[in-house]
């Protein structure tokens, strides 16, 4: 199985690697676009503000071979906040490929979440082995608004989407490579898929 | 519901455990990678590696090091100790840290924080506060706690949240090997008038004073070295514990 980590300059990619490698496989950083097509699987990380790591996609043409791909493609934090339709950090328009925004909490809670916050309603061969209500590591100041495209949900404040799935491209917000075995087995699911 | 985090410390020198009394009088306590992955497995809910003998050396980084405990451990951690640019951070986060922490450098150059904040994001930027009460008011310390300053604590804390920092790491040099319990005074009014994550940090010595931080002192997180080191708590008895007392946590 070939795993491409699409390296954009954003995000902990070794976290992500050292995971992956943890399960027993091999994933290749790249942004090589022939080298991410042909991959079976694509992991599209992502840490830090949403505005400049969108630049950062258009600079090297990412973000017009993303929205294309076939293969099964997961977002992860802020990766999935890039997929969505706006994103209000920085007021930027993302890669529209999930149908909605991305904004900021209110404030009524500290923000960022920081820390282990639980998954609910749950939906999706992704979570295949996974408990409801099982916890998993957050950090973010700006969420994605419930949708039809909503497989998970979290409550902070509000009740928001916490993972998302729309035809081949998944995004979680949570890092299943920092959420212990929980997290590992989310990852080995979408490997798998 | 987002849960309280148990965060045990892991302090470094020399690429070995090590956890003194008040700071000083430095006692060996093991392997910082085989440490961190068994308090992974026990139910740590974070690690935080803090060099402190970093900032005296000006020793740069552990990026060596951070890069053994990332590709063993499944949980977040963080990276503190002589952290002072940007370059720094670059390379410690791209070894596999989740965040870093930095204390006397922040004080010198507050600028830090927000160019870190800019670059990396506010989650990756924790400001720790080494602070003693003196003569009723909590002012702040440097260089692992030995160097007083005229800052206040509570301006600074949010001085720090302003400029973009992500989460507080204060820690009582009154209180930081006791055993007495941790600051909660302090640490509730912190939590009050910041709206960033805030770790207690200094005077863990048993599982009440953890309820205790975390319902008095509102902390988000409490953070403690010897004893989880020296065994004499243990995370997941911890975390039954603080269950029973209807404080969430990750069991």
């Amino acid at each position: 199985m070939k795993i491409v980590i699409i390296n954009y300059g954003a995000g902990n990619i070794q976290s992500i690697k050292f995971a992956i490698k943890r399960l027993g496989y091999e994933a290749v950083l790249t942004d090589n676009e022939e080298e991410i097509r042909n991959a079976d699987k694509v992991i599209f990380p992502g840490v830090g503000e949403a505005s400049s790591a969108m630049e950062k996609l258009k600079h090297t043409g990412l973000d017009k071979v993303i929205p294309t791909l076939k293969q099964p493609v997961l977002g992860i934090c802020l990766g999935m906040q890039l997929m969505c339709k706006y994103c209000e950090e920085g007021n930027t328009n993302g890669l529209n490929i999930f149908d909605v925004d991305v904004i900021k909490f209110d404030g009524s809670e500290k923000v960022p979440q920081i820390g282990w916050n639980q998954i609910e309603n749950l939906k999706s061969d992704l979570f295949k082995g996974i408990k409801e209500k099982e916890y998993m590591y957050l950090v973010h100041s700006f969420y994605v608004t419930l949708n039809e495209e909503t497989i998970a949900t979290t409550n902070y404040g509000i009740k928001y989407a916490s993972a998302l799935k729309e035809k081949n491209f998944y995004g979680v917000q949570f890092h299943p490579e920092k959420s212990s075995k929980a997290g590992a087995q989310i990852l080995q699911n979408f490997l798998e898929l | 519901m987002l849960t309280k985090r148990i965060v045990p410390c892991l302090d470094i020198k020399d690429g070995r455990t090590v956890k003194g009394v008040n700071f000083v009088d430095l006692r060996d306590a093991g392997d910082p990678v085989e440490l961190a992955e068994i308090y992974a497995n026990e139910g740590a809910d974070e690690l935080v590696f803090l060099d402190i003998t970093a900032t005296e050396q000006k020793r740069r980084t552990l990026a060596e090091l951070v890069m053994h405990v990332a590709e063993k451990v499944n949980i977040p951690f963080t990276v503190g100790g002589g952290i002072s640019s940007v370059e720094d951070v670059d390379l410690l986060l791209n070894s596999g840290a989740d965040k870093v922490s930095i204390n006397s450098s922040a004080v010198k150059n507050p600028q830090l924080i927000n160019d870190l904040a800019a670059k990396f994001g506010s989650q990756c930027v924790v400001v720790a506060i080494d602070a003693k009460q003196i003569d009723g008011e909590w002012m702040v310390h440097l260089v692992g706690g030995k160097v007083p300053t005229d800052i206040k604590l509570f301006e600074w804390a949010k001085e720090v949240e302003e400029r973009g920092a992500g989460e507080i790491l204060f820690t009582s040099m009154n209180h930081d090997g006791t055993k007495n319990g941790f600051a909660n005074k302090a640490l509730a009014h912190l939590s009050d008038l910041v709206n960033i994550p805030i770790i207690a940090s200094g005077g863990a010595g048993n599982m009440q004073h953890f309820a205790d931080t975390f319902i008095d002192g509102k902390a988000d997180a409490a953070l403690a070295a010897s004893v989880f080191h020296f065994k004499e708590i243990e995370i997941v008895d911890l975390k039954k514990e603080l269950k029973k007392k209807n404080i969430p946590v990750r069991l």
